[in-house]
């Protein structure tokens, strides 16, 4: 017998009371998964809800093409030794049929094009809930989302119509056509994810890691020269500098940050003790103000 | 005014973030009263924005021809809310200190949007209302007042705002605090400990300095209050109460025969041994393990989302309830209650709806529309035809099924539902359970 208490960690229980709600609640939910840390985040809490049965529902991979390729080959690799079931479905396929047209030029990325492909795939495979990985620390138009958020058959957010929200009271009810994005580590921050990523000695992509890489300036900010994905004038120099990503979305949006933390010990002071905003290394949410808003209204995760 | 050009973060060294659980805390208060302000302010004061953030604030600050920074654009995240300078919607805030972390939900002022105000109190450990030191109470400061006893939530800090406006006059402070005082003895709820704190958001008097022009208050700055409240959370101190969110039956080899409870502990602890109450089948078993991943536990306490087997083969399933033996809850197929009206359809006598209490599912009928209560804790308006939007009242209901209850004032967690209407599925009303209890007759 062990004599042990479970020390309480309330984020963490409170994401896997919602994971265990969205179970009940839904008949075929999905887990978004990009091979980041949140996503890897979620997947550990997921396994924590159902342990000892499997994690019963799908990871989903929506591939821009431009992903990291020591993300992919992470992502593989935790599939394998999960034993869960991963979908992929790509960018590249929607570009190839004309159904998308890809941005060119300077500040071209296909982050946006993301959108499309995730709600088709949501179409196709009829899933009624998509767990995501989103937090309400990361943006000001995300710090105003709910845990269960409620999508029209558009992947349209009503932002200004939201339900409310009591307690830990959860209401999965929708029409047909609609589905529901989750979000439940809603709550944590950046830092919490870090220290529980420490705290549980999870498994991470390299890329987060200090690491030497040929890059260049743009714009104040440091852009990996490894990859033929981002565009580069002839003139921005490349400089081979110690960096680290502090997000892994899409290569052509995601830029370095300098830094010297080689391992995970690090990588927490350093957020600890960081002076810039998490998404503040990603483009994306620089093209406006309201970028962020305006890519959730048209069902961006 | 904070002038753009005082600001000089290079000086700053930001304070140590800790990761030690965060406090929630809610704002309420009437519109223009300068809740996002507060926010900012704080954010600011703790050096909690980081340089990214401060520099869209600056830059848009200047577009917009202000000579100070509008730190409301830090909080208001929806265009909608830039465009009309209001907040429509809950946004959650954090900031942190070298003693303690907060989440902060910057709730809406308007009348129209108090729905999002109760989503953003509902989870806070504690509140802060804000008035503008001109106007005084008005009738949406009388409203989140009251919805703050409602909810019960424990520790009310009352911040008389724009002192500066008002020359941090004392007499204007004291005739509000006099105002909230007297609102406080009339509520029925007592174990509120209510805070007075005179500032001004927007020069940071006594919010995380002291300030030099009220030197006729010697209390705490909001900061310092802030950070010495509990986090521990005071509902936690009533009777143990266990709903099962789904059943766990791997069936794998090594786990053939595994059956597992999982649900989120409430309100106390549960130990290997101790004798339970399945409800409602009301069949008595004994812990037999208490799981949380890969690892076995002796005891778990409250707050902490587990895995229970029994001794006994008994049928447990979604929405049943494990409580000690002699700690059971009422199981009844009707309920008081007060609720909180948050639909632009009103609330009629004999409509029907789903109810949600807990991870409880049932249908509901109202059987009696009793009463609207009038926020300003003046009395209550009998028998009216319907309950609108933004009101609160006292009802009864009918349930579908059994449903395993306490009343609000004894366990919060056990003591509060939802209702859905089941034509748009949308949330449209908040309840408070009311004794006395009514048993179910028989079995």
């Amino acid at each position: 017998m062990n004599q042990r208490t479970i020390q309480v960690d309330a984020l963490e229980s409170e994401a896997i009371y919602i994971f265990r709600e969205v179970v009940a609640q839904f008949e075929k939910p999905v887990l978004l998964f990009s091979g980041g840390k949140d996503s890897i985040t979620l997947v550990r809490l997921a396994q924590k809800a159902f342990f000892p049965a499997k994690i019963p529902f799908p990871l989903m991979h929506i591939d821009t093409g431009h992903n990291f390729p020591e993300t992919i080959k992470f992502r593989d690799q935790l599939v394998k030794e999960l034993g869960v079931n991963l979908i992929i479905r790509n960018v590249q396929d929607n570009i190839d049929s004309g159904r998308v047209k890809e941005e060119t030029g300077r500040y071209s990325s296909r982050n946006i094009l993301q959108t499309e492909t995730l709600l088709d795939a949501i179409e196709e495979f009829g899933f009624d809930a998509c767990i995501g990985g989103a937090r309400r620390d990361e943006e000001k138009a995300r710090a105003k989302e709910r845990i269960f958020s409620v999508r029209d058959d558009f992947g349209q957010w009503d932002e200004k119509n939201q339900r409310p929200e009591v307690f830990d009271m959860l209401n999965g009810r929708i029409d047909l056509g609609q589905n529901v994005r989750v979000f439940p580590i809603s709550n944590w921050t950046e830092l919490d994810v870090w220290s529980y990523i420490k705290k549980e000695d999870i498994e991470i992509p390299s890329i987060y890691f200090a690491h030497k890489r040929n890059t260049f300036l743009r714009d104040g900010l440091i852009w990996s020269a490894d990859d033929a994905v981002v565009f580069r004038d002839k003139e921005e120099k490349v400089v081979e500098r110690m960096v680290r990503f502090r997000t892994v979305g899409d290569m052509s949006c995601t830029a370095a940050v300098l830094s010297d933390a080689i391992d995970i010990t690090k990588v927490v002071e350093e957020i600890r003790d960081s002076s810039i905003s998490e998404r503040g290394a990603r483009i994306d949410d620089k093209r406006s103000e309201a970028a962020m808003e305006k890519r959730k209204q048209q069902g961006y995760f | 005014m904070i002038k753009t050009k005082t600001h000089i973060k290079s000086n700053f060294s930001p304070l140590k973030k800790n990761n030690l659980g965060h406090l929630k805390i809610a704002t309420a208060g009437s519109v223009d009263d300068g809740k996002s302000t507060l926010i900012g302010r704080l954010l600011y004061d703790t050096k909690s924005l980081t340089d990214d953030k401060l520099e869209a604030i600056e830059e848009k600050s200047r577009q917009r021809g202000f000579d100070y920074l509008d730190f409301s654009l830090a909080t208001d995240g929806l265009v909608a809310e830039r465009e009309q300078g209001i907040t429509i919607d809950v946004a959650h805030i954090y900031f942190s200190t070298r003693k303690k972390s907060f989440i902060i939900a910057d709730t809406p002022g308007h009348i129209e949007y108090t729905r999002n105000m109760v989503t953003g109190a509902s989870t806070a450990q504690a509140s802060i209302v804000l008035i503008d030191a001109r106007n005084g109470v008005v009738e949406q400061t009388y409203r989140h007042f009251f919805i703050n006893n409602l909810l019960r939530i424990k520790n009310v800090v009352i911040a008389v705002n724009k002192m500066d406006l008002v020359d941090f006059s004392e007499e204007k402070y004291k005739i509000i605090k006099g105002e909230i005082e007297y609102l406080a003895s009339k509520s029925e709820y007592k174990d509120q400990q209510l805070t007075f704190i005179p500032l001004s958001a927007l020069q940071g008097d006594n919010v995380v300095s002291v300030s030099e022009n009220m030197p006729w208050y010697q209390g705490e700055t909001l900061l310092q209050h802030l950070e010495k409240l509990d986090t521990e959370d005071i509902s936690d101190d009533s009777q143990v109460r266990f709903p099962v969110q789904t059943v766990i039956r791997p069936k794998i080899a090594t786990y053939h025969d595994f059956r597992g409870y999982a649900g989120k502990i409430y309100g106390g602890d549960f130990e290997v041994g101790d004798k339970v109450t399945v409800l409602p089948s009301l069949t008595k078993s004994t812990i037999k393990s208490i799981h949380f991943f890969d690892k076995e536990y002796a005891r778990a306490k409250s707050g902490s989302s587990v895995t229970i087997t029994l001794n006994d083969n008994v049928n447990v399933s979604r929405g049943d309830m494990l409580v000690k033996v002699d700690e059971e809850p009422t199981i009844t197929k009707q309920l008081d209650a007060t609720i909180c009206w948050m639909d632009s359809a009103p609330l009629q006598v004999s409509q029907k709806y789903y109810i949600k209490h807990g991870v409880n599912d049932a249908q509901a009928k109202i059987t009696q529309l009793n009463s609207i209560i009038k926020t300003d804790f003046s009395g209550k308006t009998e028998n009216p035809s319907e309950l609108a939007l933004n009101q609160i009242g006292d009802i009864q209901l009918k349930l579908s099924k059994p449903m395993l209850v306490d009343a609000y004032n004894q366990n919060k967690s056990n003591g509060a539902f939802i209702l859905i209407n089941p034509k748009t599925n949308n949330t449209v009303g908040v309840g408070f359970i009311n004794p006395p209890l009514i048993p179910r007759r028989g079995n």
